[in-house]
């Protein structure tokens, strides 16, 4: 079949549309950016595609809070479309700024809030699949080391959506922002929506691992990137519904 | 115009406002000192203040919108309701500051589809202190130092503060200043009246063309004279007529550097020196142009604006040679953070405010842009207390061969981005005078704040306006603003430009403040007629603003209208060529005497204390704290990050970047050259150290040493003195040497003078001659990067470069107190060929780790590759003699590397290099030094290595209990 087109949504201040659409295309679709108000002008052409992203940023500087803006313009313009694009068993992602937009929009349970420690960090992370199952992480064998890159991106829920709704965990010791139940990324009850803070957009290619210099003395090499695996699973479902 | 009284204020407050607010009254009591003493917590709490009466519906539905209920409670307060802290302080924006937050609350509203609202944001800080405590006392103390910035902040103590919506009504007048007959001191007054940083010859010279053309300047003509004859636009030190107080004639600076880099004739420099940018070749698709800038004088009095706008001004530079920006670097350089708040000079802030303010405004602006900041350095000195230094850089590519025509008569010149309001006014010539007490109040309008989003709206127009050829030239709203850009980019053809046009932010600005605003996020464009409709259109995708400014002429007029009134009809002969060349003397430096005298054996006695020390001084410590705050990820290209190793938590020589986009898989190396403790004692000696480190760092991680391009920024003190004139003369003949000899050309470069401070009692402070060189270099193939980690144990360490000898100026030195003899470290004239011989052997896979010898000296070098690798070394030495010793581990002579090799390539690494082994890695954590005579001179854990390199304390030398400590 031809290749599943994904859009990559952007606000002004989205500023990883174009490392998630790289990701994409790796993993085997045609990623095309698209801004919020393209879509707010014609809301019915989500429908050419097959899958939903949102891109990491600071949409709108993130004035009122993370993704709040961005969210609520959501809600209002898209907010029917989105739930008929899902009825219809397409896949949305959200990541870091994105994630923060499908939380506050309601589209995921939770908040996220400031990190514990009160600042931004960029740092490495190690990812494990936890409970809640996922058409994102369905394909993933291996832990994803990627980075993160976030202020405000402490995942905070009551228990039983902690327990439901867990898809993606900091390994103990790489928590970087406080999450409880050290969660990276959630997913809704269908499998189709998953957000999560860090980035595997950022590690597609072997050579985007910190440690790929010590690699490269004695482990084998990995070929691509241990963030991969994330995209494909997602393409490879909307390829499996042909 | 009076202000609204406004109805209503959302006010929000995360639920965990009470940590937060322990959290913040611990770092004002650390910063604030005795005065906060009983300070217990500072809450704060977000303002969202509305111009007009909301119903219910109107509050329900905005809260919804924006407040979090499960991690935030709100408050709607009308402004008749009194708060019921007892201790609090208000904080809001002046009116016509960018307040990016107060516009996106008033567009939430439009979202909700609510009537148009106009909102401004601000922030209350609680107070909380111990019983008896003098609350309003900390209070105050707090506020000045750490909440409040009179210069872009209104306040209010225990009372809401009066958040005005709109300024003045709006002004047309021009005036017209009388300068022809005024006497030479008249002219004076008027020069210092008007803060215009021109001398008398200066004066003399615009009287003389005015007398010529037989009238008056008008307002707006004086500023842009003064603007465009700044030291910081014209150069004009680098540009004078320099003798030697012996009456020898000095070429030009800058021409002297600028023949440096014509002589080498690199068929890979595509343009130096002219534009925006440095732009080298790259590879078959890309081109890279790269800029560094300072933004000094700003960031000392509104450190996070200063900074903030200083990352966005040298981005705006790399889009000004219509290149895609790709990374962002930073240099900064601050006072001690331990000095004593009543050590002070009056009008100063304290360095760990300018310290925070900068890291957060460097950190804002690149994050939220979408750079990586990828490389950087943070110095500590006394010199930089009254002065900081804040240099940021920015990278960037765009497409091999891209040629812009340049501007023909009848084009049309654009403005695109930010509207244009009263921020940076006269901010090109505030950051050439000398500051004093009064400069915050005096340069109060020279501070803008930034607004990332905008800029990084107007970077996506550019680039697709760029390939789909829209427009024939271009050039950023820097310094001066449409004044320094339109007149530099209508230089020779001249323009008709009608003001009107421009966005303006509020009204009440007069005519010569648009023409002079150093408002942000705006670039110049020169736009054939027929391509307006389709730069329109991808504008109004963005959602940037664009405004047609007029037309260029032919005669090399410029002539500004502004409604319907002239407010400047110059010809650009005079306002370009029309500056008196400045004559200027400068004395050869003498360096300093020595003051205090080395003991080499007691120092060997006390090596692995003092190695300690020497890890956790400011100048080698590890940043890590700060570069974790931004995002050096982002675009995916940075295979070479800031801290390497197992843990990730190594120093790194240089970053590497290798941009998805190129195809080619190269790598593009970013390393930093420079020497704050060296430059006082020797000059001459430190710039050539400073280039040659620059560039070992790019060699360390894999760089062609054939094909690097070096920029240098030199900030510096008062010129006119000719002892510091003197000393950037050796500076500069210095770098022409430094270029010659590794055959790297400058490809950009700028100057940052008159960093003095004249305190009130009449002291002047200046900072050291400080000169940061940055080089980028190439890899043929990025993934082929070396890092400085340790990598495996049984390898070896083979030294590559001169004995260590040059301990003047040292860090050891720094830490010991004393200036003692010697040199300080130079220029070595075989590491050309050196470092030749060190890429060959990386090419050749003969190295597995480098790391360069720097600051700290050869003992440090090793123990950050053990640290970044997390294995022990065992180094043993080739003399016991206590001089040779410490010069050896301690001295930071310049050409040095360690190189890590495996046992069976140890002899050819060192037969091709001329390198020694100096030791061995191996499992046990443990860094050991031996001398000839079998004596074990330092034995160090990792960990504790690490956890000193890790400190954050800013003290500098050995106090009393360290030193009894070093005896116990």
């Amino acid at each position: 079949m031809s290749k599943p087109v994904a859009l990559v949504v952007r606000s002004p201040g989205t500023n990883r549309d174009h490392d998630v659409a790289y990701a994409l295309e790796l993993a085997g679709a045609s990623a095309k950016r698209v801004s919020l108000n393209e879509l707010r002008d014609a809301p019915s052409s989500i429908h050419q595609a097959q899958l939903v992203v949102l891109a990491g940023g600071f949409s709108n500087a993130d004035a009122l809070g993370a993704g709040t803006l961005a969210a609520l313009q959501i809600s209002t313009y898209l907010g029917d479309t989105l739930r008929e694009f899902l009825a219809n068993g397409n896949p949305i992602l959200g990541i870091c700024n994105g994630f923060q937009m499908l939380v506050r929009s309601g589209l995921l349970p939770g908040s996220l809030t400031h990190n514990a420690s009160g600042a931004f960090t960029c740092r490495w992370v190690t990812l494990e699949t936890s409970n809640a199952s996922s058409v994102w992480t369905s394909g993933i064998t291996e832990p994803i080391e990627c980075p993160v890159a976030h202020g405000e991106g402490r995942y905070l829920a009551e228990p039983d959506i902690l327990s439901t709704h867990s898809a993606l965990t900091y390994a103990s010791d790489t928590n970087p922002n406080g999450s409880a139940a050290n969660i990276a990324g959630v997913a809704d009850a269908s499998g189709l929506v998953l957000g999560l803070m860090p980035h595997p957009e950022n590690h597609v290619l072997a050579r985007q691992h910190p440690q790929f210099t010590r690699r490269r003395a004695g482990e084998s090499v990995a070929r691509s990137g241990l963030g991969l695996p994330l995209f494909t699973s997602g393409v490879n479902y909307v390829k499996g519904r042909g | 115009m009076p202000s609204l009284n406004p109805s209503w204020r959302l006010e929000v407050q995360p639920r965990d406002a009470e940590l937060l607010g322990l959290r913040l009254a611990a770092r004002a009591r650390s910063v604030v000192g005795d005065a906060a003493v009983g300070l217990l917590s500072v809450e704060e709490t977000t303002l969202y203040v509305v111009d007009r009466d909301l119903d219910a519906n109107e509050r329900d539905g905005l809260a919804r919108a924006v407040v979090d209920a499960r991690t935030q409670v709100h408050h709607w307060r009308a402004s008749s309701e009194p708060s019921s802290d007892e201790s609090f302080v208000e904080v809001a924006l002046r009116t016509g500051v960018t307040d990016p937050t107060g516009e996106a609350f008033a567009r939430a509203a439009q979202v909700l589809g609510f009537a148009a609202i106009s909102a401004r944001s601000g922030k209350r800080f609680s107070f909380r202190c111990e019983a008896g405590a003098p609350a309003s006392h900390i209070q105050a103390a707090v506020t000045a130092a750490l909440l409040h910035n009179d210069i872009v902040d209104d306040v209010a103590f225990n009372a809401q503060v009066d958040v005005r919506f709109a300024s003045d009504a709006a002004s047309d007048h021009v005036e017209i200043v009388p300068v022809r007959l005024l006497s030479e001191a008249e002219l004076d007054v008027l020069c210092k009246s008007r803060g215009l940083a021109l001398d008398q010859a200066e004066l003399l010279a615009v009287q003389q063309f005015y007398l010529s053309i037989d009238r008056d300047p008008t307002d707006a003509e004086l500023e842009s004279i003064g603007q465009t004859w700044s030291e910081h636009c014209a150069h004009k030190t680098f540009r004078a007529h320099i003798t030697w107080e012996d009456g020898t004639a000095i070429t030009p600076l800058l021409r002297q550097l600028r023949n440096s880099t014509d002589i080498l004739a690199k068929p890979w420099v595509v343009s130096a020196f002219v534009d925006n940018a440095g732009i080298i070749a790259f590879d078959d698709a890309y081109d890279i142009a790269i800029k560094v800038e300072t933004h000094n004088h700003p960031s000392a009095i509104e450190p996070f604006g200063g900074a903030n706008t200083g990352v966005g001004g040298v981005i705006r530079d790399v889009l000004g040679v219509a290149a895609d920006a790709i990374a962002v670097t930073n240099i900064l350089c601050f006072g001690p953070t331990d000095t004593r708040t009543e050590d002070l000079p009056k009008g100063v802030l304290h360095p760990q405010r300018i310290r925070d303010g900068v890291i957060a405004g460097i950190a804002d602006y690149g994050n939220k842009i979408g750079l990586p900041t990828v490389a950087g350095a943070i110095v500590h000195q006394q010199g930089f207390t009254a002065n900081p230094l804040v240099f940021a850089g920015c990278i960037g590519l765009r497409p091999a061969g891209l040629v812009l025509r340049g501007p023909i008569p009848g084009d049309r010149i654009i403005a695109i981005g930010g509207a244009t309001g009263r921020d940076g006014i006269r901010g090109a010539t505030f950051s050439s005078l000398t500051m004093d007490a009064t400069t915050g109040d005096v340069a109060g309008a020279s501070v803008q704040i930034g607004d990332p989003i905008i800029e990084k709206l107007v970077s996506d127009v550019l680039t697709e306006a760029r390939d789909a050829g829209l427009f024939v030239g271009i050039t950023d709203c820097g310094a001066g603003g449409f004044s320094s850009a339109i007149g530099e980019i209508a230089a020779e053809l001249g323009a008709d430009v009608n003001l009107d046009a421009a966005p303006l932010k509020y009204p009440g600005l007069a005519p010569w403040e648009v023409w002079l605003s150093e408002a942000q996020e705006r670039m110049v464009l020169a736009v054939p007629a027929d391509a307006i409709a389709a730069l329109k259109a991808i504008c109004d995708a963005h959602e940037v603003s664009m405004a047609d400014l007029g037309t260029f002429r032919s005669d090399g007029q410029l002539i500004v209208r502004y409604a319907g009134k002239t407010l400047l009809d110059l010809p650009g002969s005079f306002l370009h060529e029309g500056r008196p060349a400045r004559q200027m003397t400068a004395s050869r430096p003498t360096p300093p005497a020595t003051t205090g005298a080395r003991h080499c054996d007691a120092i060997m006695s006390y090596a692995t204390a003092i190695l300690h020390r020497v890890l956790a001084h400011p100048d080698v410590r590890s940043n890590e704290s700060v570069v974790r705050g931004y995002d050096h990820e982002i675009l995916g290209g940075t295979i070479g990050r800031p801290f390497v190793g197992v843990h990730n938590d190594g120093p790194a020589d240089a970053a590497v970047i290798s941009p998805l986009k190129a195809p080619s898989g190269r790598g593009l190396a970013i390393g930093i050259g420079m020497n704050c403790r060296t430059g006082v004692i020797d000059a001459k000696r430190m710039a050539g150290a400073c280039i040659d480190e620059a560039i070992r760092n790019v060699v360390a991680v894999g760089a062609d040493p054939r094909q690097v391009a070096l920029l240098d920024n030199f900030s510096w003190g008062d010129p006119r003195k000719p002892a510091t004139l003197g000393q950037l003369v050796e500076a500069v003949e210095a770098c022409c040497e430094g270029a010659a000899s590794f055959s790297a050309p400058f490809v950009s470069g700028k100057d940052s003078l008159n960093n003095e401070y004249l305190t009130t009692s009449g002291d002047r402070t200046s900072i050291p001659p400080t000169l940061v060189i940055t080089a980028l270099g190439i890899l043929q193939h990025g993934e082929k990067l070396i890092t400085s980690d340790a990598k495996a144990a049984g390898n070896a360490l083979v030294l590559v470069g001169p004995a260590g000898t040059d301990l003047r100026g040292s860090v050891l030195d720094a830490i010991l107190g004393i200036d003692a003899q010697g040199t300080v470290p130079g220029a070595d004239t075989d590491s050309p060929a050196r470092y030749l011989a060190v890429h060959r052997a990386m090419v050749d896979r003969l190295i597995l780790s480098a790391h360069d010898c720097s600051d700290g000296g050869l003992l440090t070098t090793v123990a950050e590759m053990a640290i970044g690798g997390r294995l022990g070394a065992s180094m043993v030495l080739r003399s016991s003699n206590p001089d040779e010793v410490v010069g050896e581990l301690f001295g930071e002579t310049s050409g040095r590397l360690v190189l890590e090799t495996t046992e069976a390539n140890v002899q050819e690494l060192c037969t091709r290099t001329g390198g020694s082994v100096i030791g061995h890695l191996h499992s046990d954590p443990v860094l050991s030094v031996t001398a000839l005579n079998g004596t074990e001179i330092v034995h160090a854990t990792i960990d504790s290595m690490r956890s000193a390199w890790q400190s954050q304390t800013d003290q500098i030398g050995l106090g009393a209990t360290d030193a009894k400590g070093l005896k116990a």
